[in-house]
């Protein structure tokens, strides 16, 4: 197949064509990404969340500064939301990514959620193994920053960071309810600003109640790190990189086994997902090319039937594929 | 399989700042249901095709009010010809002299936008002249 | 303001009056639901002493040349002097700029105003890569001192005032007009002018910039404390609105906006140890003369009480030339329409008046084909005529502050003043403009400003006649300026030979010096001056900056 050949060579034009295709839902797509799946597994992926306004995306454009310095490539997934009115949206983050911009090895796509919750697209999956394919060492997944269920990250990348800015009293208690357990490494950016200290010491103080809570079973885990950026200014973003190679260090060598657990857990989740969308993707579109939905609308209104008959009735006919 | 979405890029070539037009043409694309890509201010051409190449856009819109288009869009053109990414539409919004248009369109221009031009206008031209490229 | 009785007469009078209203408007509906202006913001049928009864004459509104000045600066305004026409020119070489410059002055004009082409603004040399295709196109190229000399060759720069509209690379262009009079054997204390110098309106509206905030009003604060010990007649920062407004902004925006950065420019002066009546008179103003009428005479009343009340409450300045609002005016390029262009000249015409009717202290009128290209010399002339007629025909220049005591316009310059007040106060909360900046707060209200006056216009409740109402299909054929396609390679070789002839052992180490000088928080001008003395180039000396304070990018926030 032309399309995956060129992929594999690296083709910027090819790949982002097919990323297209991936984002729309194009009938080729898994035929292709079954061929290219072998090619995978060599880019160690890293996951960018936090709050909006944070400074992920230069921080993101910091770290692709550290990766190409030390001669390896790059690949940028970066995560706007759709407008909910429009189905449109306007991806931005590119901006302060245009220092590497005319770099062959760094590659940036920006995509819309598209609806799609948790903080990435229903296709990042997919654009992560095209860029692994096409060779990239490392690949950035920088999540859309809207809220605190952004937990989806995780289970795309070996380390996640999670962005913080000082002063955020408030938003750490959510964090506390909400992502501490998926952040590998916190970064508390803007760290010139005041409040520092007193964020780092929240930090630190939940990272420890949360690891004497853990059961023995956990404990062979990474204990978070807190690290310390101001990214316009490239401080601190050296060190920042070396603390994700420290946590790549471990996750293949001492804490294999906690790896490959979450390894696992990981893999299952996604070909849960894949068949859930597959599954759900093929009902629905055999639903409302059916006009059957309408039909039972009409049942509703007419025939005073209600809508939990109504349901039941339309699942039993899909799984027996009389619809 | 979902309706495909027209991607656009909207950029601002050259050195001059003002990017209210810019701006305002961003938020009604996305109003309109497009998925707008926007590379901000003082951008080259080199780095407006390299964004437009990796974004895999239908169309580039760029806005220029100080003088240097008839360069900047002759440059963008060859540099989509040179990437092979030619069946990316060009178009322009600002301000340029009369004649200056009809070269602009000349030398491979699908549209210039002038001032005062309504939004619905501009997002109409999108819907019936840009179509989303097709599957691999 | 008023006695009681006068004020129950009068408002027995308006409900009379509004009972009538509403029969005349049974039989003819009103011609428009909501009455706003160009800002949106809501105005009444009728003004009357209920919506002023609250205000003291004295305490706000006063006489010209006294405390608070709502009406003016100086006590005698156009009865002693008009203001100055100065119309802003540039454009092609300096050898281009200096005769257009000539041909002005031979007309009339009293001080001269200097555009820039795009490189110079953005401090990057005529053929530097980011710089193709731009040498020359919306103002003057200027790469070395031996350009600056060329400029205002033959111009009597100990009499005339210069202003140079400029702002990242403001010192260098300043020490280089500086270096340029000097070798002239005019004395620097005798130099009268502006530089644009104003970098907080930079990262709010006009996007011109090239080092972060912090550092960008460093360099500014040096030009301030510089001008108040050795250039004492300069002007060393213009306080812009106008491009705030150009960008999208309300009147009560561009007002709050650009009050907030002359006070952050008054906060760190003082926080560098400078008394504030040393430099505060030396700051000034530059707005913009939109198309609503009374909205901008009511902002720039507005602007003078409140400019006047911050410099004696809020910086406990003493010295009443630091409590004077002096401001520039242009009419408002936004408000001009690509479209049946000679309407343009109507256009600015009552634009110009709405400037002097509010106090200006000068004015640049933008030209019918500006919205098209650089204007031509014929335009250009209209423009100026445009304001020598306001200035000595139609009489408005017979009484200081002619609107001052209209119901309407004093209830409208305190409206403004209070919707400005209330950004100002939540800026204030936010830690200062700084702080607001970096958190894209004034950036997102201007777009939001501009994004709902766009959607107004394509629905027709903002009008602009020929181009979204009284549209017409036949074009008018506007003569346009041709830029010399040329004049890029000859100022390219120009700059060559420059820097062939100079000493570039000591280009390298005033350049050296001056990195130093920037790491070492010492004042840059001395070191600028030095290195323009030299022939450094712009760039040069950029670079200088770039490297020591980083390079700023735009965050393109939504």
């Amino acid at each position: 197949m032309q399309i995956v050949k060129k992929i594999l060579e690296g083709d910027i034009k090819t790949a982002a064509r097919f990323i297209r295709d991936i984002d729309d839902k194009m009938p080729n797509v898994s035929n292709v990404l079954k061929k290219l799946y072998p090619h995978t597994g060599h880019a160690y992926i890293i996951g960018i969340t936090g709050f909006p306004g944070v400074g992920k995306s230069t921080l993101v454009d910091q770290l692709i500064q550290v990766i190409r310095e030390q001669g390896k490539s790059v690949g940028v997934i970066s995560i706007d939301p759709t407008s909910p009115f429009s189905g449109g949206a306007i991806l931005g983050d590119r901006i302060r990514m245009q220092r590497n911009a005319l770099d062959d090895d760094v590659f940036i796509r920006s995509l819309a959620t598209r609806g799609y919750f948790g903080g990435l697209t229903a296709s990042t999956k997919g654009v992560v193994d095209v860029m692994d394919a096409m060779g990239k060492d490392f690949i950035l997944v920088e999540t859309v920053g809207v809220g605190q269920d952004e937990v989806d990250v995780m289970n795309v990348a070996h380390s996640t960071l999670i962005v913080l800015i000082p002063g955020m009293g408030d938003n750490i208690q959510a964090i506390k309810a909400g992502i501490l357990e998926v952040g590998d490494i916190f970064v508390i950016n803007k760290a010139d600003q005041k409040g520092v200290e007193r964020t780092v010491r929240d930090i630190q103080i939940m990272i420890e109640i949360d690891q004497s809570l853990k059961r023995g079973e956990d404990k062979d885990g990474w204990v978070p790190k807190i690290m310390r950026t101001q990214a316009i200014a490239g401080v601190g973003t050296k060190e920042l990189f070396d603390q994700i190679i420290v946590h790549r260090d471990f996750l293949f060598g001492e804490g294999i086994d906690y790896y490959k657990k979450r390894k696992y857990l990981r893999d299952r989740l996604e070909l849960l997902d894949m068949i859930e969308s597959k599954i759900l993707g093929d009902m629905i579109n055999r639903l409302e090319k059916s006009g059957e939905l309408d039909e039972a609308l009409g049942k509703m209104y007419d025939d005073n039937i209600d809508p939990y008959t109504l349901c039941d009735d339309i699942i039993e006919r899909l799984l027996h594929k009389d619809i | 399989m979902s309706k495909r979405k027209i991607r656009i890029l909207v950029a601002k070539p050259g050195l001059d700042g003002h990017d209210r037009g810019a701006r305002i043409i961003a938020r009604a694309f996305r109003d309109a249901g497009f998925e707008v890509v926007y590379t901000g201010l003082h951008q080259t051409p080199e780095e407006i095709v390299a964004a437009a190449l990796q974004e895999d856009v239908d169309m580039i819109g760029m806005s220029s009010l100080a003088g240097a288009h008839l360069y900047l869009f002759q440059r963008t053109l060859d540099l989509l010809k040179e990437k092979g990414v030619e069946d990316i539409i060009l178009t322009g919004g600002g301000i340029f002299p009369e004649e200056d248009i009809e070269k602009l369109i000349d030398m491979g221009t699908k549209a210039i936008f002038m001032p005062g031009t309504p939004l619905d206008e501009i997002i109409k031209w999108v819907r019936d002249n840009i179509e989303p490229r097709k599957g691999l | 303001m008023f006695k009681e009785d006068q004020m129950d007469k009068a408002n027995k009078m308006h409900s009379h009056w509004d009972a009538r209203c509403k029969k005349s408007f049974s039989k003819f509906p009103p011609r428009k639901e909501r009455c706003t202006t160009v800002s949106d913001l809501p105005i009444k049928s009728i003004y009357t002493p209920e919506d002023i009864k609250e205000m003291d004459f004295a305490e706000d509104i006063g006489y010209p040349g006294f405390y608070p000045y709502t009406r003016g600066v100086q006590p005698t305004m156009y009865k002693g002097r008009l203001w100055t026409m100065r119309m802003f020119a540039g454009f092609g070489s300096a050898k281009d700029t200096n005769e257009r410059f000539k041909y002005l002055v031979q007309q009339g004009q009293t001080g001269l105003s200097t555009a820039f082409d795009m490189p110079t603004l953005m401090g990057y040399d005529t053929g530097s890569t980011r710089a193709k295709g731009e040498c020359g196109k919306c103002g003057v190229a200027i790469d070395t001192l031996a350009d600056m000399e060329q400029l205002f060759d033959g111009l009597p720069v100990d009499k005339i005032t210069t202003s140079m509209t400029i702002n990242p690379p403001a010192a260098i262009i300043w020490a280089m007009y500086i270096a340029a009079a000097e070798k002239r054997g005019i004395p620097r204390a005798k130099l009268g002018g502006t530089i644009q110098n104003d970098m907080l309106k930079e990262f709010i509206a006009q996007k011109t910039f090239m080092c972060p905030p912090e550092e960008s009003v460093r360099v500014v604060v040096d030009t301030i404390e510089f001008g108040a010990k050795e250039v004492p007649k300069w002007n060393t920062v213009s306080i812009s609105g106008y491009h705030i407004r150009e960008a999208g902004a309300t009147a009560a925006q561009e007002l709050a906006f650009t009050l907030y950065d002359g006070i952050t420019y008054v906060e760190e002066s003082i926080k560098r140890g400078l008394d504030v009546d040393a430099f505060a008179p030396r700051l000034s103003f530059f707005f913009n003369a939109h198309i609503d009428f009374f909205e901008e005479i009511a902002k720039y009343r507005a602007a003078r009480r409140m400019w006047a009340r911050f410099m004696k409450e809020r910086f406990k300045a003493t010295d009443p030339r630091s409590m004077l609002l002096r401001f520039h005016t242009q009419t408002a390029g936004c408000s001009l329409t690509a479209q049946q262009p000679y309407n343009n000249v109507v256009r600015t015409t009552t634009e110009a008046l709405s400037a002097v009717l509010g106090g200006t202290q000068s004015l640049h009128t933008n030209s019918l084909d500006e919205v098209l290209a650089l204007p031509t010399e014929h335009s250009v002339t209209i423009a100026l005529r445009t304001q020598q007629i306001l200035a000595e025909e139609i009489g408005v220049t017979n009484t200081i502050d002619p609107l001052g005591g209209s119901y309407f316009v004093e209830a409208l310059t305190n409206k403004i003043e209070e919707e400005a007040m209330a950004y100002i106060d939540k800026m204030d909360d936010m830690g200062g403009m700084l702080a607001a900046i970096d958190n894209n707060y004034p950036q997102k209200e201007i777009a939001d400003s501009a994004y709902r006056f766009q959607n107004q216009y394509d629905s027709g409740e903002q009008i602009m006649v020929g181009a979204n109402k009284y549209e017409t299909e036949d074009k008018v054929a506007v003569p346009l300026l041709e830029i010399n396609q040329e004049l890029e390679n000859q100022q390219i070789e120009k700059l060559g030979r420059i820097k062939e002839n100079r000493d570039n052992k000591l280009v390298d180490s005033s350049i050296d010096r001056l990195k130093e000088a920037c790491a070492k928080d010492q004042n840059v001008m001395p070191y600028l001056l030095d290195c323009a003395n030299t022939y450094c180039t712009l760039q040069e000396m950029c670079d200088a900056f770039r490297d020591v304070f980083g390079i700023y990018r735009d965050p393109g926030i939504f």
